[in-house]
């Protein structure tokens, strides 16, 4: 297509590969934590929770930094995993998608724990009774009860993850190709006199992503709703 | 025996403890609310655990604190109907009736789904969303659901409480063909005396 020049395809590819990684790997973690927090009571929690939502009230850039702290390959935590798994972040896409990552986690946390405590266990209970084991009363009651919940989750993280700016420059820098997701490129054309044409298209397509996830979010909200029943009133 | 039951139950600073045994057919649990009746009905149903004791159902034990056995409520086999129905939102009707069926099938007392539906009447509310139905039309389901699981007893919880006066004869009459066609155990939960000392052939005073 001509309305976008092959670098700036690369870009959105990129940004799109991000987030898309970064949703993916929170989505189970974030789900463990909100069900924790929405279902278990042990002393400490108030930490946990507040732990869990660190990243929601620090400036990124400290969270950047803190990543690079654990992260970095003489750290004890990104040596373990570079020699375990082979897996490296600094100046890597997958630092930006962990980044995205751990900055999208509060938010998917928040609104899948919400729909977890909205979940009657009394149903849950009910579902026992009637011969089902733990695993199929999850499947079959939980998860389709709080599917809107998590719905909400991947949408949020995913506009979370895609603007995600201030930890992705600080933990795994700005490099065209491998790390530069669409804010940073923003940034950096931004910074080169005559490329406010680079920088519209940009902030375009920034737009378009954020409003299609909006849209799609209430498709499918909208969608669940519907098969669950014509009486919702 | 069909219920032959020994235990005590810790809620929150309160000890209670129930004793009793009860032939075939209909046992009520009677007493005045907040007695207790429903904590016993959730013990016998594994979703409570007691603090001591024995529960033994047609001769198999659920749970007993001695010999350390305590099955889990999936593995009992009671069709229990809740105060609250507790039918599931987000599924239709005949989802609900259905959703039992895995344990029914191959279950020596299951009875048949057309048996069920017929006995109830809930045949043209298979399509029906649970939000849309009547309290008597609920009632009904909630009992079809607990029937078609291939329950070995029953456990009823104020199963007229939720009911409007028009539609009481109604689940009375069914309560009463339930127990004299279905040779079940059913332990059945009220505060009212006249509608116990209609249904019981056991009548067990609590608290």
């Amino acid at each position: 297509m001509a309305l976008l020049s092959a670098s700036e395809w690369e870009i959105l590819v990129l940004s799109l590969k991000v987030s898309a990684v970064a949703i993916g790997a929170s989505l189970p973690v974030a789900f463990a934590f909100a069900w924790v927090l929405a279902r278990w009571r042990f002393p400490g929690k108030v930490l946990l929770d507040a732990l869990v939502h660190l990243p929601l009230v620090l400036p990124p850039v400290v969270t950047g930094w803190l990543l690079l702290l654990a992260f970095a390959t003489d750290a004890p935590l990104g040596r373990f995993l570079n020699n375990t798994l082979g897996l490296t972040f600094l100046f890597r896409w997958t630092g930006a998608a962990l980044a995205a990552a751990v900055m999208a986690l509060p938010l998917m946390v928040r609104a899948m724990r919400l729909s977890i405590e909205n979940v009657d266990p009394r149903l849950e209970q009910a579902a026992r009774t009637l011969g089902a084991g733990r695993w199929r009363t999850f499947t079959a009651i939980t998860l389709p009860l709080c599917a809107n919940g998590i719905f909400a989750a991947l949408v949020l993280g995913f506009a979370r993850s895609i603007g995600e700016f201030g930890a992705t420059i600080t933990f795994a820098s700005n490099i065209p190709g491998e790390t530069q997701t669409l804010p940073l490129a923003i940034y950096s054309a931004l910074q080169v006199p005559g490329a406010e044409g680079q920088v519209t298209r940009l902030a375009v397509l920034s737009v378009l992503l954020s409003l299609g996830a909006l849209v799609l979010s209430e498709w499918l909200v909208r969608r669940s709703g519907q098969d669950k029943g014509r009486h919702v009133v | 025996m069909s219920f032959d039951v020994t235990l005590t139950l810790t809620r929150g600073a309160r000890q209670l403890a129930y004793a009793f045994t009860a032939g075939p057919g209909l046992t009520a649990l009677f007493g005045p609310s907040g007695a207790g009746k429903t904590s016993l009905l959730d013990a016998v149903a594994g979703l409570l655990r007691p603090a001591a004791g024995r529960i033994v159902v047609n001769g198999q034990t659920l749970f007993d604190s001695g010999a350390r056995i305590d099955l889990r409520p999936e593995q009992r086999a009671c069709g229990y109907v809740f105060q609250d129905l507790r039918l599931f939102p987000h599924r239709t009707v005949e989802q609900n009736l259905r959703f039992g069926a895995k344990r029914a099938h191959g279950a020596d007392t299951a009875l048949g789904w057309e048996h069920v539906l017929e006995l109830l009447g809930i045949e043209r509310l298979l399509d029906r969303m649970p939000a849309t139905l009547s309290g008597g039309e609920a009632q009904r389901v909630a009992i079809g659901r607990a029937l078609l699981s291939g329950p070995r007893f029953l456990l009823l919880d104020e199963p007229l409480a939720s009911v409007d006066a028009a539609r009481r004869e109604e689940i009375l009459r069914l309560i009463e063909r339930i127990r004299d066609e279905l040779a079940l155990p059913i332990l059945y939960v009220s505060h009212d005396r006249a509608e116990v000392e209609q249904l019981a052939h056991t009548i067990v005073p609590v608290g």
